[in-house]
């Protein structure tokens, strides 16, 4: 009798067993499900500004829902100007602290403080940043305007990219500081015994060996600057048309992919207009995905060398 | 010959001198648009205005309680979505490394964690918000969406770093696989999978771009999680580009307050990594 009930209770939990592998299954299965309905949504509800627009919208140099003409190079333009100018920027910064945290000052307070810090600056909410900068840095970059007597909005591409930068250092700079530390030390004591300086041994040995890793770092960043939005949205002056010299784009207001769906998605009134809308956010997630991507598998490959 | 190492040396100290002026003026930006929140916001913080509705356009007074009920619902919402699916996720991943489906699992983690928050508010207005209209719960779901990849990667990266002896001596005592993982693993990493919910929440909190569509917004304090809904992020969104100035004023508490509860979120996140010695 007794050995029945015991047999009968190792069924059961048998039974959980294959019930809680089941379960763990469907969650792993959920999440690629969850990524293919993201893609098939935003691919069903883009389809009739592809159908309508084709391939030509890409580069078509009109936005203009009023008359319905729609072309994304405005948005396409204001994307890259303000990602790559905010990356310009951020890459000092972040080269910089990835070195002092790797190398010249791996352990104790003053590095921990540091790397606390710059792991905030990725903890602020980037509306918080995108606020601040409209009441404090806009004026600023006003007057900097008038100096160098371009129109003096403060909103705008420059101002943007300002701020993105200092919201993207963090990306790079955790994956690099980690990096720099995993560099072999025989190899930079190898160095040292040859009768290098500090700097020599960074410049010839650590750079080099950690070159692929610090590159995945900043397609990371890169990442984040293109989809960017809020403090993006507040900061860009949000206009459609562009036109003029480089200078005037550069400092002038204009608008990214993500700023123009945050902004016109409420009021988008017809098909066509909505659906040109989402076709920015299906490139904007292709172009987030594959510089993802392409950045991991850098970081996998490096990390298992 | 020594003047050429005195070369070298110099360039080696000047280049030390760059990269501690360069890593230590990053904190300059963060350090300014801390101190000023703090200054703007912390006058506006008081008992009023943590309990009132705003007060209609260009007039004085009233605070932010329907953004502070708004935020914590539509994230306590997101919570409990995200958490448990996102730990199951995470021990399935740790627990089949080696399986196909694991593989592309993981690699749809990366995917999600790179979808711009735009993105998914446009996604989630299609699946949600345009059958049954503006909600808190649309909300919720493209922010627990959001959570899911920081939640599983904190959880597999957690279970993959415990000794393979603790699940053996389970197993070879005859303890049921759902038992062994329940009750020996998951404890086992409690403060890792604990810290990367944390993590998650301090990040979801401020994100405003998945809410413009989906719980939109609204003046009035309500629980009602099936319409619309304010947040904090949102309201400060909407009164920072308005052009009255005690809209600014009621942006900036908000901004104080979210300010807070980000940094506490972060702070308790590292204490629980410094005391069980996580890495994150």
């Amino acid at each position: 009798m007794m050995k029945n009930k015991r047999l009968d209770l190792s069924y059961s939990q048998m039974k959980w067993e294959t019930v809680f592998r089941r379960l763990l299954m469907v969650m792993g299965a959920i999440i690629v499900l969850l990524v293919i309905g993201v893609l098939i949504t935003l691919i069903v509800e883009s389809w009739p500004s592809i159908k309508a627009l084709g391939i030509g919208y890409l580069w078509g140099k009109v936005w203009d829902p009023v008359s319905n003409v729609y072309g994304a190079y405005p948005f396409l333009l204001g994307t890259l100007l303000t990602s790559f100018t905010a990356l310009i920027i951020s890459i000092p910064f972040s080269y910089a602290i990835s070195i002092y945290l790797g190398e010249y000052n791996p352990k104790g307070w003053l590095s921990d403080l540091l790397k606390n810090t710059i792991e905030l600056i990725a903890a602020v909410p980037s509306i918080i940043y995108g606020f601040w900068a409209l009441f404090v840095l806009v004026p600023v970059v006003r007057q900097l305007e008038t100096k160098i007597h371009v129109a003096p909005y403060g909103v705008g591409v420059f101002t943007a990219s300002l701020v993105l930068a200092v919201m993207i250092i963090p990306y790079a700079a955790a994956l690099g500081t980690s990096l720099i530390r995993m560099v072999p030390s025989p190899l930079k004591e190898g160095a040292y015994a040859l009768g290098a300086t500090r700097f020599e041994v960074i410049r010839s040995v650590i750079l080099p060996y950690t070159r692929s890793g610090l590159f995945a770092g900043i397609l990371l960043s890169l990442g984040r600057a293109l989809g960017e939005t809020m403090a993006v949205t507040v900061l860009i002056g949000n206009t459609s048309a562009i036109s003029g010299s480089f200078k005037e784009i550069f400092f002038g207001p204009g608008n990214t992919m993500a700023s123009v769906i945050a902004n016109e998605f409420a009021e988008a009134d017809h098909t066509l207009y909505l659906s040109a809308l989402i076709e920015l956010g299906l490139v904007l997630f292709f172009v987030t995905v594959v510089i993802n991507l392409i950045g991991k598998r850098i970081i996998t490959r490096y990390t298992n060398n | 010959m020594d003047a050429r190492i005195g070369v070298r040396n110099t360039k080696s100290i000047l280049f030390k001198s760059l990269i501690i002026f360069l890593a230590f003026v990053v904190t300059l930006p963060l350090i300014i648009v801390l101190l000023y929140i703090i200054k703007q916001g912390v006058m506006q913080v008081n008992w009023h205005f943590l309990t009132h509705v705003p007060a209609p356009e260009g007039e004085k007074g009233g605070g932010i309680a329907n953004a502070l009920v708004g935020s914590i619902l539509i994230v306590g919402m997101s919570s409990i979505v995200a958490i448990p699916v996102g730990i199951l996720a995470g021990i399935y991943l740790s627990e089949n490394p080696g399986s196909k489906l694991a593989y592309y699992s993981g690699l749809c983690v990366d995917i999600l964690q790179g979808v711009p928050s735009i993105v998914m508010g446009i996604v989630v207005y299609f699946w949600i918000v345009k059958p049954f209209g503006f909600s808190a719960i649309s909300g919720s779901i493209a922010l627990a969406i959001m959570m899911l990849p920081i939640v599983i990667r904190s959880t597999e990266q957690t279970l993959l770093l415990l000794p393979p002896s603790l699940k053996e001596a389970a197993l070879s005592l005859g303890v049921p696989y759902h038992r062994v993982i329940l009750k020996v693993i998951v404890p086992c990493g409690f403060a890792g999978i604990l810290s990367g919910i944390i993590l998650s929440i301090a990040r979801i909190i401020g994100e405003t771009a998945p809410l413009l569509f989906t719980a939109l917004g609204s003046n009035y304090l309500t629980t009602n999680v099936t319409g619309a809904m304010e947040s904090l992020p949102h309201l400060i969104f909407t009164y920072a580009t308005s052009p009255y100035d005690d809209q600014h004023d009621l942006a900036w508490g908000a901004s104080f307050i979210l300010l807070m509860f980000v940094l506490i979120l972060n702070i308790v996140t590292k204490l629980i990594t410094r005391k069980w010695k996580i890495q994150l």
